[in-house]
This record gives C-alpha cells, structure tokens and sequence, in this order.
C-alpha cells in the first residue's frame, strides 16, 4: 500500500521540485529518538540543525547510531519519535518520494548503490524515474558526470570499475536527481589515498548542504565547518569542527582520537618491535 | 561429500559477458527490443509447432541463428560454449523415445530408421533453436531491453519488474557465494569443495547475506525514485529499419515454413 502511496507521489513530483517550497538545504531534528522492534535504542532526543550550504560532520564511535541518523533523514527508517524536516517536509511514509527529492542518501559500499550495467544507466536512473524525458535526462546525467569529473566513465562497465571510480560514480547518481541535500555515510572508506583526496576536493566544490558521518576525521576536518559527536545514540557535543577535533581528552572519552594531522609527528621506528 | 564452487567466478563472468555483449554498438544490437523480441518468439512458436518426424523441415531454421551469430559478431564456438551445460538435458529429455517409439518411420539406404529416433533428433533440434535463440536475444539486447519490451507487450509491470529483480539478484546471489566460498577456502587449504558438514550454516549464511546485499540495492532504488514502474533503459520507438527488420525475418519465417510444407 506505501508503495503505491510511493508511486503516486514520484508521479507528481517533477524535475527541480526541490525549489518548489522555497526551502533548501535545511535539516531539522527535533528531540528525535529511534528503537528497534526488540527495544534495542539506537538514538536519543538527537536536536540539531544545518542551514543551507551548510556542511556538517557527523562523527562517533562504531555503533554510535550515525548511519542510523542518516537513514532516518531519508526515510529507510520511518518508525522514529520526534519531528525529522527536510525542507520542512516530515519525514514520513506518506512523503518518502517528497523527502529523497530533496534529499540523497551515499551508501557506506558503492556496490549497494550502483546496480545496473553502466555508468551512464545508474546516474540516468532517478531522472528517468521521476519521468524526464530522454533529452533532460541526458543533460541531467552529463552535467553530474562533469561535476564528477568523470565523463571519460560514462559507459564503463560498473563490475570493471575500481573502488574509487565507483565511489564517484555513486556521488553521480545523486547529483542527477539535482538534490539539495547530501547525506554521505563513510564516504572515504576503502578509498587510496588519492582517491581520497579527489572525494575531499569534490565534497568541498559541491555547493550543498552536507551530512558527513564518518570516522576519518582528517575528511571532517577537511570538509565540514561544524561538528556533532554522537555517542551511545545521543549527542555529546556539537560546535566548530576545529573545536570539537582538536578536543583529545573529549575524543578519547567517546573511543576516537585525534585527527592524524593534529597529531604531531611520531618519528617512524620501524616493524622491530621496539619503542 | 564436498561441493566446488570455485566455478562461481566463472559463472559471475559469464553474466557479466552477456551484458558486456549487449552493449556493444553493432547494427543489430541496436534493433528496436522488441522487434527482436517479438521475432524470437515467433521464430521459437513456429519451431516448437513443427511435428514430431518432420525433421527436414526443421533443418533450414538453423538459418536464424546462424545469420543472428554473423550479425552479433559470436562465434558459433562460444554461443555453444554458453549453451552446452544445456545440451545433456536436452538429450535427456527424449532419450527414451527410440524405446517407445521403436517402429521403422523411414528407410535411408535400405536402414530402417526408427521414429523414436527421428523424433528425438527433432526435439534436441528444437530445443538447440530455441535456447540459442534466447541466447542471442539476450547477447544483443540486454535484459533491461527485454524487460523493455515486455512491458510494450502490456505483460503485467509486477512480473516484469520480478523477473528484472529475479535476474540482478542471481548475480548478487553469485558474487556473495563467491564471497563466502573464498573465505571458507582460504581458512580450509588443501580441502576441495566445501565439506558437507557445514553446508547448512554456509548456505543459511549466504542467503542471509544475499538478502542483506538485495535488501540495500533495493533501498538505494527507493532513494532514487524508484515506485515499482520500470524505467531503466531509454524509451525508444521503432524506427522505420526496424520494420525492415521485422518483416524480412518474418518473411524468412514464412517462406522457410510455407515452402517446406508444400515441398514436402
């Protein structure tokens, strides 16, 4: 029944809707809590907001509840207490095509996100699902490969790409649906080193609100003007990023540590075992 | 008792073959979906009805797949090669007939030949057509351009959209298979297969997996849109070379089963 809800409200969405309400790129949490059906509670009066253009860094320990936070902003979980707005849209059942509109959701593996044959099919996917027609959806899929930086990818097979290529290619399927909202869950995990600066070089070029959960802190120092650490599914602190990461007692407490470029440098003392 | 399964990665390949193969950029690849597909099903409809002696007639069908394989650029080597796990269960499946049917049908060179055998040959016969004519139907137009033209068709979009699902989820079923199987053999050396024993975890952990795996690909679908209408390939009309296309092999048809009827 949600399903056909669902199909009814893709159908009257059209292209660009994100305007629509006049608002963009803002995301209300309001004393949001979420438990699983055992009772398990995974987050607790999470309260927060981010302004448009905003980037902000979502980071905590493993289990921490941050990728959890991030499905329920685009409605994979929709049995939460509290108020969720994404551009002042609620985050229900009876809005999830309204809400991933505005909204686009980077899975932790790009092989959950990528499952057609091409590139050019996969980016091509959410267009043609809120029913452009060919010629849009050709300007839609181009203009997020050229942000992406990789047209030369356009046909390549999906099983013949390499990590980072994929990783990119996923960011690529959300610019098409021209969200104004970016919600990314561990984007640097598994990615090399140049891979991963290219991903910190993208995230800071993309002029959208952006929800960064992460453990690589050097990206969220990188990338996000503002922090919230989440512990135990409840928020510990949030403020400047440069505040909260340099903060090594607060880390430490909450199972992370510092940045590796506050760090300092720890001359190298090789495999022999000795210190 | 132990299983191999290192044949997975053989099997992930093939797939990713065949829609490698419907990629490519050839003339015939590019034939409306549907004008292949409605071709194909009558190619099969007029093999499949042809009687169960009438093994002359059905010999000049061979035509189509052979031109098809031209046309796709296959060697005829690898469409058997694709097709040959099959061949055993063809032969199988009218291996009985020369018992059943022993009677003498025909005489070639003074040797009775029994309708058993005669009809055994046409159904392997048939049964080789068919499965090599949806072998190139899928090598030159993708199941994202079958699923297309079901749909053109009017076949129901829930059975369209299951079997497109059906088809991703052998492949995500494979690679974690693939997946599951490789750590078992990197912590079991010198062990072939997998020892029975532990079938029933691995299998129950593969399937938990591949649900797992299948339940996030259809979430990253729902977060893109996707409201169970199918839309996954440009929609295109046929074009005027498609008809051409069309009525030439439907001809073909015609004049191959005609003909045969009335030289025979």
């Amino acid at each position: 029944m949600w399903l056909a809800k669902a199909k009814d409200s893709v159908k009257n969405i059209k292209v660009n809707t994100n305007q629509e309400n006049g608002y963009k790129g803002i995301i209300e949490c309001s004393n949001l809590s979420f438990s699983y059906e055992s009772g398990m509670e995974i987050l607790k009066d999470i309260t927060f907001t981010t302004r448009e253009g905003e980037s902000v860094g979502i980071v905590g320990a493993n289990g921490a509840g941050k990728s959890t936070l991030l499905r329920i902003l685009v409605g994979l979980e929709t049995t939460y207490s509290g108020e969720v707005l994404i551009d002042k849209i609620p985050v229900s059942r009876d809005t999830l095509a309204a809400v991933r509109a505005h909204a686009g959701y980077l899975f932790q593996d790009s092989d959950n996100q990528l499952f057609t044959q091409s590139v050019y099919q996969d980016v091509a996917f959410a267009p043609r699902n809120y029913g452009l027609g060919e010629e849009d959806v050709d300007k839609r899929v181009m203009e997020a490969l050229n942000t992406m930086g990789i047209t030369h990818l356009k046909d390549k097979q999906i099983y013949k790409m390499s990590g980072g290529e994929k990783k990119m290619a996923s960011i690529a399927t959300l610019l098409s649906m021209t969200p104004d909202i970016l919600l990314f869950d561990e984007p640097s995990i598994a990615l090399d080193p140049s891979n991963r600066r290219t991903l910190i070089n993208v995230l800071n070029r993309l002029e959208l609100t952006k929800l960064i959960a992460s453990h690589d802190l050097d990206l969220i120092l990188e990338t996000c003007s503002r922090v919230i650490l989440i512990s135990e599914g409840g928020i510990v602190k949030e403020g400047p990023a440069e505040e909260i990461l340099k903060d090594k007692k607060l880390l430490e407490s909450n199972h992370l540590e510092l940045p590796l470029c506050m760090q300092g440098y720890t001359p190298f003392k090789g495999g022999s075992g000795e210190n | 008792m132990a299983i191999n399964m290192a044949k997975i990665t053989d099997a992930i390949f093939a797939v990713h073959e065949l829609e490698e193969m419907a990629d490519r950029k050839l003339e015939v690849n590019k034939v409306h979906p549907l004008v292949k597909l409605v071709i194909t099903l009558a190619y099969m409809i007029l093999v499949v009805s042809f009687h169960k002696y009438n093994l002359p007639g059905l010999l000049p069908f061979i035509l189509y797949p052979l031109i098809l394989l031209k046309l796709s650029d296959i060697p005829v080597k690898a469409c058997l090669g694709k097709i040959r796990g099959l061949l055993p269960l063809l032969l199988f499946i009218g291996i009985f007939n020369p018992i059943f049917d022993s009677a003498p049908y025909v005489y070639i060179a003074g040797i009775g030949i029994s309708g058993g055998i005669i009809s055994m040959v046409t159904l392997f016969l048939k049964g080789m057509y068919c499965i090599s004519a949806s072998f190139l139907l899928i090598a030159t137009t993708g199941i994202d351009g079958i699923c297309y033209a079901l749909r053109l068709l009017h076949i129901p979009n829930i059975l369209v959209t299951q079997f497109l699902l059906t088809y991703r989820y052998i492949t995500v079923l494979m690679a974690e298979a693939n997946g599951v199987y490789q750590a078992y053999s990197l912590r079991a050396p010198g062990e072939k297969g997998v020892k029975y024993k532990i079938w029933g975890s691995l299998i129950g952990q593969l399937l938990l997996r591949s649900i797992d795996r299948a339940g996030n690909l259809y979430e990253s679908m729902l977060l893109r849109g996707f409201n169970g209408e199918f839309a996954y390939i440009k929609k295109t009309k046929a074009q005027g070379r498609d008809y051409a296309f069309l009525s030439l092999w439907l001809g073909i048809f015609a004049v191959l089963y005609f003909g045969i009827k009335i030289l025979i």
